[in-house]
C-alpha cells in the first residue's frame, strides 16, 4: 500500500513539472501569437519599413535572418562534421586530444556577445569583409561550431563498431569507411545538430550586432558583402529606439511571431530530410 | 611454389597429408593486449577447401586468433604480436603488405550479423565498388551470383532493393556472407557466425559453410562442438591463449591425446 501511494505522489510530481513546462510555452506562444497576429499582413511580409519603422513591412529583416541563419549553417556543418570526424574516427587517444575536446566544450560557453566582438575585430577589420553577410554568417557560424560538432560526435559514436569492422574486412579503406558507411548512417543525428543550431543562430542578436545587422534598410542585400537587417536586431531597435513606441512595440511582437514561425519552418525542412534519411536507411 | 613447401617442413604441428595446400599458416605467434598474453607460441595451418574448427572457453584467444589473420587486430590500440603468418607462402604481417589487401583476401563473417543499413543490393555491391569496380552489369551479375552462392537468391529475388535491417537474422547473416563472396576472397574467416541464431537458420549456415569448402578455406569459431564435429575437418582447441591440440576432428572428438581437451569435448568444463 505505501509503495503504492509513493509512486502516485511520485508520478503526480512528474506530471505537475511536465504540465508547468508546456504551459510556459504555451504561454509564449500565446502571447507571441496574439499580439503578433495583429501586425501581420501581406504588406508586413513583403514590404520594407517605411515612416521611422511605424509603417510597413519588415521584408529585409525576413530576409537577412534567412541569409544569416544559411550561412552560419553552410559555414559550421562542413567544419564542424570534419572536427567530429577527426576527434572520433582518426585521432588517437591523447593528451592534446583530450585539450582539443575541453576545448570544443568551453567554447559552448563563450557568451555570445564575445563572438560579436571576435567577428568585428578579425572579419570586418582584419580580413576587411566589413559589416556584412558574411562577416555576421562567420561569427554565427564559430557560435554554433560547438553544438554541431558535439551532436556530429554523438551521432559518430552511435553508428554500431560492428559496421565499421564489416566495411573494413571487405578490403574498404577507413577513409571509404567512413564516407560510405559511418557518415551516411549518422547523417540523421548530425541533421539533429543542424536542427538545434539553425534555432540558435536565428535568434541570436549579440554575435550579428557589430557584425552584420544594419539599424535601417530601405532594400534587400545585394551581395554577401552586404550589411542586412535581421529580425532578431530589427526586435531589439524597435522597443529601446525610435520615437513611436506603441506602435513600434505592436510590430516586435509580429516579428516576434515571424521569427518562430522562420525557425519552425527551417526545422521542418531539416527534420523532413532527416525522416526521409532514416527511412531510407532503416525503413 | 618453393616457398610453400620449405613452410611445409619446417612446420612442428603438422598434420596435413602433402597433398593437401597450405593456405595460411601460422608460425609461432604471441600475441599481448596490454602487457597480457592473449596467444602462446601458436602455431596452426589452414588447409585450401578445408573447414577448419577453432573451440575453446569464452576467453581463451579464438576470436583474437582468427582476427589475426586478416589483420582486423590492427584496429585495436596497445597491442604487440610476434610471429609469422603466411598466405599461400607470403608473410601478410610485413611492413610491406597492405592490410586493406588483405583483408579482400580473406573475407570475415562476424559473430552477430551486422548487414550495412542499406538495401540488399547496396550491400553486396559495397564491397565491389570500394574495390574499385564501376562496370554495373558486371556488378549486378556478381551481386545475384554472390546471392545465389549464399543461398539467399531466392528468399530475396523480389525485394533486391529493400532496407537489408528488415531481413531475419539468419537471412541477414546469409547477406553477411554474401557480401563477403562478392569480392571473390581465398578465405572464409567465420568468427562464431551461428551464435545469434535460432537451429533453423544455424543449419542452413552449415549447409552454406559445407558447400562453400569447394572454393574457398574456411576458418570457423565456435562454442558449439557440436557444430566443430558437424562441419569441420580439422579442429583446433585453444585454452587460455594455447593450442593445446590440433588434429583431424574426427580424432580430436572420438580419441583426443590431451586430458584437457577431452575434458572439454566431454564437457567437463567450459
Amino acid at each position: 500500500m505505501r509503495k503504492d501511494i509513493a509512486q502516485k505522489i511520485g508520478f503526480s510530481f512528474i506530471s505537475l513539472c511536465m504540465f508547468t513546462t508546456v504551459m510556459f510555452l504555451f504561454a509564449i506562444i500565446y502571447f507571441i501569437g496574439s499580439r503578433g497576429i495583429k501586425v501581420i499582413s501581406w504588406e508586413f511580409l513583403t514590404q520594407a519599413p517605411r515612416n521611422a519603422m511605424t509603417a510597413g513591412g519588415v521584408a529585409p529583416a525576413i530576409v537577412g535572418t534567412l541569409y544569416l541563419t544559411l550561412g552560419a549553417v553552410v559555414f559550421a556543418l562542413p567544419l564542424g562534421v570534419a572536427c567530429a570526424i577527426y576527434l572520433n574516427e582518426y585521432s588517437p587517444k591523447s593528451y592534446i586530444v583530450n585539450i582539443i575536446r575541453l576545448s570544443i566544450n568551453n567554447l559552448a560557453g563563450v557568451p555570445s556577445v564575445v563572438f560579436g566582438l571576435f567577428g568585428l575585430a578579425v572579419f570586418v577589420k582584419f580580413f576587411g569583409f566589413g559589416v556584412s553577410i558574411l562577416s555576421g554568417s562567420l561569427a554565427l557560424g564559430i557560435l554554433v561550431l560547438p553544438v554541431i560538432i558535439s551532436a556530429s560526435q554523438e551521432a559518430l559514436l552511435a553508428v554500431p563498431y560492428s559496421l565499421r569492422e564489416a566495411s573494413l574486412a571487405l578490403g574498404a579503406t577507413k577513409w571509404q569507411t567512413i564516407r560510405k558507411i559511418v557518415l551516411p548512417a549518422a547523417l540523421p543525428g548530425i541533421l539533429t545538430g543542424v536542427i538545434l543550431s539553425i534555432g540558435r543562430v536565428a535568434g541570436e542578436t549579440a554575435p550579428i550586432l557589430f557584425t552584420a545587422a544594419a539599424f535601417y534598410l530601405k532594400g534587400y542585400p545585394k551581395s554577401i558583402f552586404s550589411e542586412v537587417m535581421a529580425l532578431p536586431y530589427h526586435i531589439y531597435a524597435l522597443m529601446t529606439e525610435g520615437a513611436h513606441p506603441e506602435q513600434q512595440t505592436a510590430i516586435a511582437y509580429g516579428c516576434c511571431l515571424i521569427l518562430l514561425c522562420l525557425v519552425l519552418f527551417m526545422s521542418a525542412i531539416a527534420i523532413f530530410i532527416r525522416q526521409r534519411q532514416r527511412s531510407h536507411y532503416y525503413g | 611454389m618453393d616457398s610453400k613447401t620449405i613452410i611445409m617442413e619446417d612446420h612442428p604441428n603438422c598434420v596435413c597429408s602433402p597433398s593437401d595446400a597450405v593456405k595460411i599458416k601460422a608460425q609461432d605467434i604471441n600475441f599481448f593486449y596490454g602487457k597480457q598474453q592473449a596467444l602462446k607460441n601458436i602455431n596452426l595451418d589452414v588447409l585450401a577447401n578445408k573447414i577448419t574448427a577453432i573451440i575453446g572457453p569464452s576467453g581463451c584467444g579464438k576470436s583474437t586468433f582468427i582476427r589475426l589473420l586478416n589483420r582486423m587486430h590492427e584496429l585495436v590500440v596497445n597491442i604487440t604480436l610476434t610471429g609469422r603468418i603466411y598466405l599461400d607462402g607470403q608473410d601478410i604481417l610485413g611492413p610491406c603488405v597492405d592490410p586493406v589487401e588483405i583483408r579482400r583476401r580473406i573475407g570475415m563473417v562476424f559473430q552477430k550479423p551486422n548487414p550495412f543499413p542499406k538495401n540488399i543490393f547496396e550491400n553486396i555491391s559495397y564491397g565491389l565498388e570500394v574495390n574499385g569496380i564501376k562496370n554495373k552489369e558486371f556488378i549486378e551479375g556478381r551481386v545475384i551470383e554472390s546471392l545465389k552462392k549464399a543461398a539467399l537468391w531466392d528468399e530475396v529475388k523480389d525485394r533486391l532493393h529493400d532496407s537489408a535491417l528488415k531481413l531475419s537474422g539468419g537471412q541477414q547473416q546469409r547477406l553477411c556472407i554474401a557480401r563477403c563472396l562478392a569480392v571473390k576472397p581465398e578465405v572464409l574467416l567465420f568468427d562464431e557466425p551461428c551464435a545469434s541464431l535460432d537451429p533453423i537458420s544455424t543449419r542452413k549456415i552449415e549447409e552454406l559453410i559445407l558447400e562453400l569448402k569447394k572454393d574457398y578455406a574456411i576458418v570457423i569459431v565456435t562454442h558449439n562442438m557440436q557444430q566443430a564435429a558437424r562441419v569441420s575437418d580439422y579442429t583446433g582447441f585453444f585454452l587460455l591463449g594455447e593450442l593445446i591440440e590440433f588434429d583431424k576432428t574426427e580424432k580430436i572428438f572420438k580419441a583426443p591425446k590431451d586430458q584437457r581437451t577431452e575434458d572439454y569435448i566431454t564437457g567437463r568444463f567450459g
